[in-house]
C-alpha cells in the first residue's frame, strides 16, 4: 500500500523533479525488499548476558511502513488529546506520543502468536496488533464501535485474536498476567513468548518481583519489558527507584538496556530476547524512552520537568524524525512523499474520530451483558437474582 | 456448557456422624438448557407473584414431598436407602475435593492447580496428596509464598484458555490478591466486553479453626461479595464439595469456593457415578413447617445439633444450606419463608457487613410481606479471633444461642 501511494504522490512532483522522482520511484520499487544495514546508535548494556549485535537488517519496505505506523501513532495520539479538550473523552487519558518506537519496534520481532499484555498507556499497542483508528477512538468516546463494546475505556483495549492482553489500571498488576501468559504458552508448548510491559514507576512493585522469581524457576518464556519515560507520574525516576538501572533490577535474571527511541534497537533487542526466553527462561529489556506529554491528561507534564528538556528530547531524539532521517539519507522518499504520508494519516485519522462519532452510544441493557459469562439465567445480578431494580430508560 | 444435575439428599441430619444413603438424582434426560432458563428465569416479586421455572419448580415439589418421611433430626435409616442408587463409597471431605478434582483433571487437560505446598506435600490439607506424582509438575504448581503474583498468574493463564485452581493456603491469606482478584478476575470479561473469560476457581480453607489465632480464622465470604463478575459457593458435606468443585471447574466464570478448615474430616457416603451440584442453589437440609433456618458451611453443623434440641422442645424448623453466597438461592429461600413467614440466619461471618447482613436485605426486599417477625441475623462477634478457648467459643454462633433464638422468634 506504502508503494501505490508513494508511486501517485512521486507522479505529481514529476513535474517539478522528474530525474529525482523517476530516480526514487524506480529505486523504491525496485529495492523494497533488499536489505539495508543500519547500525544502533547507542550500544546496549547488559546484565549478565551478551549483547546482541548492532547491526540490523531492514529494507525499505520495513522503513517506511515504519514510518507509516509511528506517523499513525503519534497523529492518533494528538487526535486524542484534541477530542479530551474537547470533552469527548472523559475519565483518563495515558497518551503515548514519544514512544511509538517500543510498539513498532516489538511488533516487527515477533509474531501475532507471541503476547503482549501492557499497563494503561495501551493506544499505540493496540494499533500495532492490528486494533484499526475507528476502534480507539469509538472506544475512547464509549460509544458501541470500541474494541470493548464502549465497556472498558482508554485503559481497557484488548485484542484477543492478536494476542494483545490489555490494558490494564492497576500498576504493575498486569506483570503477573503476563507471567501467566507466558505460562499458558509453555503449557501449550507453541512456542510464543509473552511481552508484560511496565514503567518505572511499577518497576517498584513487589508482585513484579514475585512473578518473576516463580518465571525464573519454572523457566516460563516472559520477557519483562520496562519502558522507562523516566517519571512515575510526577515523580522522577531517581525520587522513586534506589537503584534506576531496572535492567540490573532482576538480579539473577539477564537484563538488555536498550535506546528505546530507536526502533531498530527496540526490534533487535526484541528478537533477541524472544529467543533468550524460549531458550532459557526470562529475561529483562529496559527500554530508554521518553513521553512528551504529561502522565495524563489531567498532568500539564511541566511542573516536574522542564519545557527545554521536553523539546531538547524531540529535537535529539523523536523516532519519527530518526526513521525520516533514515529515508532520506537511503534516498527511499522524498521529503515531499513523506509529509505526503503524514497529510493522509492525518485524513485517516479525522476519518476514523468522524465515523467513530457517528457509532452509538452502548445500548442500556449492556450495563449487565458481559458480567457473567452465558447470563446464567439473568446477565448480572445482585444478591438477589434480579436486574437492578431501577427503571432503565 | 455446564450440564446441571440435582442430586438430592433425603435427610441429610446429623451428617456428621452417618452416612447418607438415599438420594434422588435428576436423571441426564432433564438437564436445564440454559435458552429455557434464559426465558423463565425464577423471579420472586415482593407483591407475592412468582415466575418459575415450569419444569424445575414441579421435580423440586415432588422431591420435597418426598423427602420429608426421611428427613427427622435423628439418625437417617441406612435400610430407607433407594434401592435403585448404587451403594456408593465413603470417604471424608478432602478426599471427596480430591476425587472432584482428580475427573475434571483427567476429563480436561487444561486443567491444572497452583497454590502453596500442593505439589509434592501433597497439599496442607492433603486435598491434593498424589495429584503432583500422577500429572506431572506442570499441572500441580509448587508457587512460592507470592499469593499477589501467582494469583495473578493464573487469572493470565486463564486468560488464554486455561483453567487453573488456585488454591490459597488459608483464605486469609488471599487478601494479599485482592487486587488481582477484584480487578482482573472478576471484571476482565466486562471490561473487555466479551473478549476474554476467566475460568478460574479460587479455592482454600477459611473460617475459625480451633484456636488458630486471629489472622488464620477469617471469613472472606464477607469481602468478596460485593466484587461483580464472580460467583462465591461454600461446601459443608463430602456430597456436595465434590459437586461444587467439580461444577465450579466446568463453569466458565470465576468461582470462589469456601471450605472451612474444620469440615475436612467429615465422613460421607457419595454415589460412584458422576455428578455435580449445580452452584447457584441451595440445599434443603430439613424441611418444616416453624421457621426458616439459613446457614451455611460449619454453621450448618452447629444448626443441626441445635435442630436436635428444638424437635425435643416440639419446634419444627427448616434448615436450609444456602450453598451459594454469591448469588443467593432466593428461589428456595422465598418459598421456604413463604412457608413459615419467619428467618434465622446462622452464619460465621461478622455482623458486620458479612453473608447474612447481605442475606438479611435480600429477604427484607423481596419477602417483606410475607415475614411474621423480624429477621434475626446469628452472627460472630465482630472481633479478632481470639486464641483461648473459651473466647474463641463465644465470638462463634454456639447451638444454644441457636435454640434461644428460635425460642424467642416462635413466641
Amino acid at each position: 500500500m506504502a508503494l501505490s501511494h508513494l508511486k501517485s504522490s512521486s507522479s505529481r512532483s514529476n513535474l517539478v523533479k522528474p530525474l529525482a522522482a523517476a530516480f526514487s520511484l524506480r529505486r523504491l520499487i525496485s529495492t523494497s525488499t533488499d536489505p539495508i544495514t543500519i547500525e544502533t546508535s547507542v550500544p546496549f548494556a547488559t546484565h549478565r548476558c551478551d549483547p546482541p549485535s548492532r547491526t540490523v537488517e531492514t529494507n525499505p519496505q520495513e522503513l517506511l511502513s515504519f514510518f507509516r505506523v509511528m506517523a499513525t501513532m503519534r497523529r492518533m495520539e494528538i487526535a486524542a488529546d484534541s477530542l479530551y479538550k474537547a470533552k469527548l473523552i472523559r475519565g483518563f487519558c495515558h497518551l503515548y506520543d514519544g514512544q511509538e518506537a517500543v510498539a513498532v519496534g516489538m511488533e516487527a520481532a515477533i509474531t501475532k502468536k507471541d503476547s503482549i499484555i501492557t499497563a494503561y498507556r495501551d493506544h499505540c499497542t493496540f494499533l500495532g496488533r492490528g486494533g484499526t483508528l475507528l476502534e480507539v477512538f469509538s472506544e475512547l468516546m464509549g460509544r458501541q464501535g470500541g474494541c470493548s463494546k464502549g465497556k472498558g475505556g482508554s485503559m481497557h483495549f484488548y485484542k484477543k485474536d492478536s494476542g494483545f492482553y490489555g490494558g490494564h489500571g492497576i500498576v504493575g498488576a498486569q506483570v503477573p498476567l503476563g507471567c501467566g501468559l507466558a505460562f499458558a504458552h509453555k503449557y501449550n508448548k507453541d512456542d510464543a513468548v509473552a511481552f508484560a510491559l511496565y514503567g518505572d514507576g511499577a518497576a517498584n512493585q513487589g508482585q513484579l518481583f514475585e512473578a518473576l522469581n516463580i518465571s525464573a524457576l519454572w523457566d516460563l518464556p516472559v520477557i519483562l519489558v520496562c519502558e522507562n519515560n523516566h517519571y512515575g507520574m510526577g515523580t522522577a525516576e531517581w525520587r522513586a527507584a534506589k537503584s534506576p538501572a531496572y535492567y540490573k533490577r532482576g538480579d539473577y535474571v539477564p537484563g538488555l538496556k536498550v535506546d528505546g527511541m530507536d526502533a531498530f534497537a527496540v526490534k533487535q533487542a526484541c528478537k533477541f530476547a524472544k529467543e533468550h526466553a524460549l531458550k532459557s527462561g526470562p529475561i529483562i529489556l529496559e527500554m530508554d524512552t521518553y513521553r512528551y506529554h504529561g502522565h495524563s491528561m489531567s498532568d500539564p507534564g511541566s511542573t516536574y520537568r522542564t519545557r527545554d528538556e521536553i523539546s531538547g528530547v524531540r529535537q535529539e531524539r523523536d523516532p519519527i524524525e530518526r526513521i525520516r532521517k533514515l529515508i532520506l539519507a537511503h534516498d527511499l522518499a522524498t521529503e515531499k512523499e513523506l509529509k505526503d504520508i503524514e497529510k493522509e494519516v492525518r485524513k485517516q485519522v479525522d476519518e476514523a474520530i468522524a465515523e467513530a462519532k457517528e457509532s452509538p452510544m452502548p445500548e442500556p441493557s449492556e450495563l449487565f451483558t458481559n458480567v457473567y459469562v452465558k447470563g446464567l439465567g439473568v446477565e448480572a445480578y445482585g444478591a438477589d437474582r434480579k436486574e437492578v431494580r431501577a427503571v432503565l430508560p | 456448557m455446564a450440564t446441571i444435575f440435582q442430586g438430592l439428599r433425603g435427610g441429610a441430619a446429623a451428617a456428621l456422624t452417618n452416612s447418607i444413603d438415599s438420594k434422588k438424582l435428576l436423571s441426564r434426560s432433564t438437564r436445564r438448557s440454559l435458552s429455557e432458563r434464559k426465558v423463565s428465569f425464577p423471579v420472586v416479586r415482593s407483591d407475592g407473584s412468582v415466575n418459575l421455572n415450569p419444569g424445575g419448580s414441579n421435580a423440586r415439589a415432588r422431591r420435597v414431598d418426598q423427602l420429608i418421611t426421611n428427613a427427622v433430626a435423628t439418625k437417617a435409616d441406612s435400610s430407607a436407602a433407594s434401592s435403585t442408587s448404587k451403594p456408593g463409597h465413603e470417604l471424608l471431605l478432602f478426599e471427596a475435593l480430591r476425587e472432584g478434582l482428580e475427573e475434571e483433571m483427567d476429563r480436561d487437560p487444561h486443567v491444572c492447580v497452583m497454590g502453596e505446598d500442593v505439589g509434592h506435600y501433597g497439599g496442607s490439607y492433603k486435598v491434593t496428596r498424589g495429584l503432583a506424582d500422577k500429572y506431572g509438575d506442570l499441572r500441580v504448581l509448587d508457587t512460592p509464598i507470592a499469593e499477589n503474583s501467582f494469583t495473578g498468574m493464573g487469572i493470565g493463564a486463564a486468560m488464554t484458555g486455561l483453567r487453573p485452581i488456585i488454591e490459597g493456603m488459608n483464605m486469609g491469606f488471599l487478601l494479599l490478591a485482592f487486587n488481582q482478584i477484584s480487578n482482573n478476575c472478576g471484571m476482565l470479561h466486562y471490561t473487555s466486553g466479551g473478549q476474554f473469560t476467566i475460568p478460574v476457581v479460587i479455592r482454600g480453607p477459611g473460617g475459625v479453626g480451633r484456636q488458630l489465632g486471629a489472622e488464620h480464622s477469617q471469613r472472606l465470604e464477607s469481602y468478596f461479595q460485593s466484587i461483580p463478575g464472580i460467583q462465591m459457593v461454600a461446601c459443608s458435606t463430602p456430597y456436595n464439595a465434590k459437586g461444587l468443585m467439580k461444577a465450579a471447574i466446568r463453569s466458565e466464570n470465576p468461582v470462589i469456593l469456601f471450605e472451612h478448615v474444620l469440615l475436612y474430616n467429615l465422613k460421607e457416603r457419595i454415589p460412584d457415578e458422576e455428578y455435580i451440584c449445580n452452584l447457584e442453589e441451595a440445599e434443603m437440609v430439613r424441611p418444616g413447617e416453624h421457621v426458616t433456618i439459613l446457614t451455611y458451611s460449619r454453621m450448618r453443623y452447629h444448626v443441626m445439633q441445635a435442630a436436635k434440641t428444638l424437635v425435643n422442645k416440639g419446634y419444627d424448623p427448616e434448615v436450609i444450606d444456602i450453598r451459594s453466597l454469591k448469588p443467593f438461592d432466593l428461589h428456595m429461600i422465598g418459598n421456604s419463608v413463604k412457608k413459615t413467614h419467619r428467618v434465622l440466619i446462622v452464619e460465621e461471618c461478622m455482623r458486620t457487613g458479612g453473608i447474612g447482613a447481605s442475606l438479611t436485605a435480600a429477604i427484607t426486599e423481596n419477602f417483606h410481606d410475607y415475614l411474621d417477625a423480624p429477621i434475626v441475623c446469628l452472627s460472630s462477634q465482630d472481633v479478632p479471633t481470639p486464641y483461648a478457648g473459651t473466647l474463641e467459643e463465644w465470638t462463634v454462633v454456639q447451638p444454644a444461642q441457636i435454640v434461644t433464638a428460635v425460642e424467642q422468634l416462635c413466641q
